[in-house]
């Protein structure tokens, strides 16, 4: 079911408080939201509402705030569970953010069942949260990781992502969309050919998950992690979906409160899944809040966002690349709204400073992907990512604004 | 050469005519870059970056005369402007001048306000390692 949303633009602004700035003396233009997005007033009052209202430990507690605290986290965790079309709302796990999902998965699973010349396959465009945590289960359990090659335009190369699969793959985990680039992975099908090697899949859905409808039935991935501060969503809080059969299967993830079934000094039981991974007291008001972050993308619609979206890097791509020397880096056919380049000459630094200069707050840097930056043989790049609340006017004074900036390197 | 409070005094009072307008600042610290002459490329070795900056930082120190002579480059424009900064206060001066003396400048100037804490950071390495350079070459001096 999608509702279409008939708010515009501006309605939808409003409900941004931050947005409402200025900065450097210039209306604040903020494109950087692929680094985390801003928070709609919905959330933040959901926040603000727990701490003065429903504040309590959760499960456990037979007070009436510690029921109203429990019940509030728990319908977070079965609004994930629709957002995603999740089976079960138990296949939910809260985490701090998509890098904790993954550490997770690699430790629990990754440690329990991979050993020496089994293989991990990822690709070139992981960002470094989606590299490290193989990396360091490689080290523990000896097996090796294997990396998909991509081509110029930044699309991985299918037929060598076919000849990497074997026998010996054990895990594939591949980006959906490429936070560096803007790249949309044909998931689905990457997914859909680990499962015939015989390897289970995850899917790094940080950027995804803001952008597109993102369907764990429909893509068939055993695990798929996410963020919700780059969601409208507060910091500090992310999912994990694991397929039951699978969760069931690993170890805990860490020791401690909520995860076990009972103690005793000689053994300890753990706890059912999703609670087997929920180690200490998890954070609660931000959970709650999250629920609001989901239900305004769900107001809004997925095909809005998608929609608006695409309009801004259409035209943005279009302007930008009327400047002098202008090298977008991420050229995909399928793209999502982050529009990453370089311009001759300049240092993305530079950009960087100039565009704050003026209002605009951008990313520059390696976006915490340096193998692919080597790729590119670049040291970074400057990075524009699009949300709904962001206008074509602001693209187009963006990108005015940085014709203006070039002119003065080009003395 | 002047004495290095009075130069970073002068560098305190250029900067307050800017206003605080992030835009007239970033115009006048490229020009400030631009007068600086660039290194020569095979000095613009790995050995002599400072680490610390998201832009590269390459520093070299000697002695004339008694007094150290630096000479630096960045591979950016607006770093390049604030390391002509420290180039203008420490160049010319003597070791112990150097190693005796505060640089109070980029508080005054606002530097965190404009270049952000995490590349204040990386300015802060820089007159650390022009420190060093300082103290290595003191001994020199005193030989």
């Amino acid at each position: 079911m999608s509702i279409t949303t008939t708010l515009s633009i501006d309605e939808i602004r409003a409900q941004f408080p931050v947005l409402d700035q200025q900065v450097n003396g210039k209306p604040l233009i903020y494109f950087d939201n692929a680094a985390t997005s801003q928070k709609p007033k919905q959330v933040i009052d959901a926040l603000s509402h727990y701490y003065n209202r429903d504040n309590s430990n959760i499960h456990r507690g037979i007070h009436t705030l510690a029921e109203r605290a429990t019940s509030a986290y728990e319908e977070t965790r079965k609004a994930a569970q629709a957002f995603i079309n999740a089976p079960e709302a138990e296949e939910i796990v809260f985490t701090k953010g998509t890098t904790e999902g993954i550490n997770l998965v690699a430790q629990a699973y990754g440690r329990k069942f991979l050993k020496a010349g089994d293989e991990i396959i990822i690709t070139s465009m992981e960002h470094h949260s989606n590299i490290v945590p193989w990396q360091i289960l490689c080290q523990q359990t000896g097996a090796e990781l294997k990396v998909i090659p991509i081509n110029n335009r930044g699309e991985i190369i299918y037929e060598e992502y076919l000849k990497l699969l074997s026998d010996k793959t054990k895990i594939v985990s591949a980006v959906y969309i490429s936070n560096a680039l803007g790249t949309i992975n044909p998931i689905k099908e990457i997914i859909a050919d680990a499962h015939k090697a015989g390897a289970i899949t995850l899917v790094d859905a940080a950027q995804a998950a803001p952008h597109e409808k993102v369907d764990v039935k429909d893509l068939n991935c055993d695990f798929l992690a996410l963020s919700a501060h780059k969601m409208y969503g507060p910091t500090g809080v992310g999912i994990l979906y694991g397929k039951r059969l699978l969760l069931e299967k690993m170890d805990a993830y860490q020791g401690g409160g909520e995860m076990i079934s009972e103690v005793t000094f000689a053994k300890t039981t753990f706890n059912d899944i999703p609670y087997k991974f929920e180690a200490g007291t998890p954070n609660i008001g931000d959970v709650v809040a999250f629920k609001a972050a989901m239900d305004f993308m769900s107001q809004i619609g997925h095909q809005f966002l998608h929609d608006h979206e695409q309009r801004l890097l259409d035209e943005g791509t279009k302007l930008l690349s009327e400047i002098d020397g202008f090298e977008p880096i991420g050229t995909a056919e399928s793209k999502a709204s982050v529009i990453s380049f370089n311009v001759e000459n300049i240092h993305p630094f530079d950009l960087g400073m100039w565009l704050d200069a003026k209002g605009i707050a951008v990313r520059t840097g390696h976006h915490c992907t340096q193998p692919l930056m080597d790729i590119f043989q670049i040291e970074g790049t400057v990075r524009a990512s699009f949300a709904v609340y962001n206008t074509v006017d602001e693209v187009a004074y963006f990108a005015q604004a940085l014709k203006e900036i070039v002119s003065k390197f080009r003395k | 050469m002047s004495d290095i409070k009075e130069i970073q005094d002068e560098i305190i009072e250029e900067f307050s005519m800017l206003d605080g307008d992030m835009e007239m600042t970033i115009n006048y610290i490229m020009e400030l870059g631009e007068q600086l002459p660039e290194m020569e490329a095979s000095k613009r070795t790995d050995e002599n970056i400072v680490k610390g900056c998201q832009s590269k930082v390459w520093l070299m120190a000697g002695l004339e005369n008694d007094k150290v002579q630096f000479e630096a480059d960045s591979n950016t424009a607006i770093t390049k402007g604030l390391v002509s900064l420290l180039v203008r206060v420490l160049s010319g001066q003597t070791p112990e001048v150097i190693l005796n003396n505060d640089v109070y400048f980029p508080e005054k100037i606002g530097m965190n306000r404009f270049i952000g804490t995490q590349r204040s950071n990386g300015f802060a390495a820089m007159i650390k390692q022009m420190k060093l350079d300082a103290l290595a070459l003191s001994t020199k001096t005193n030989a």
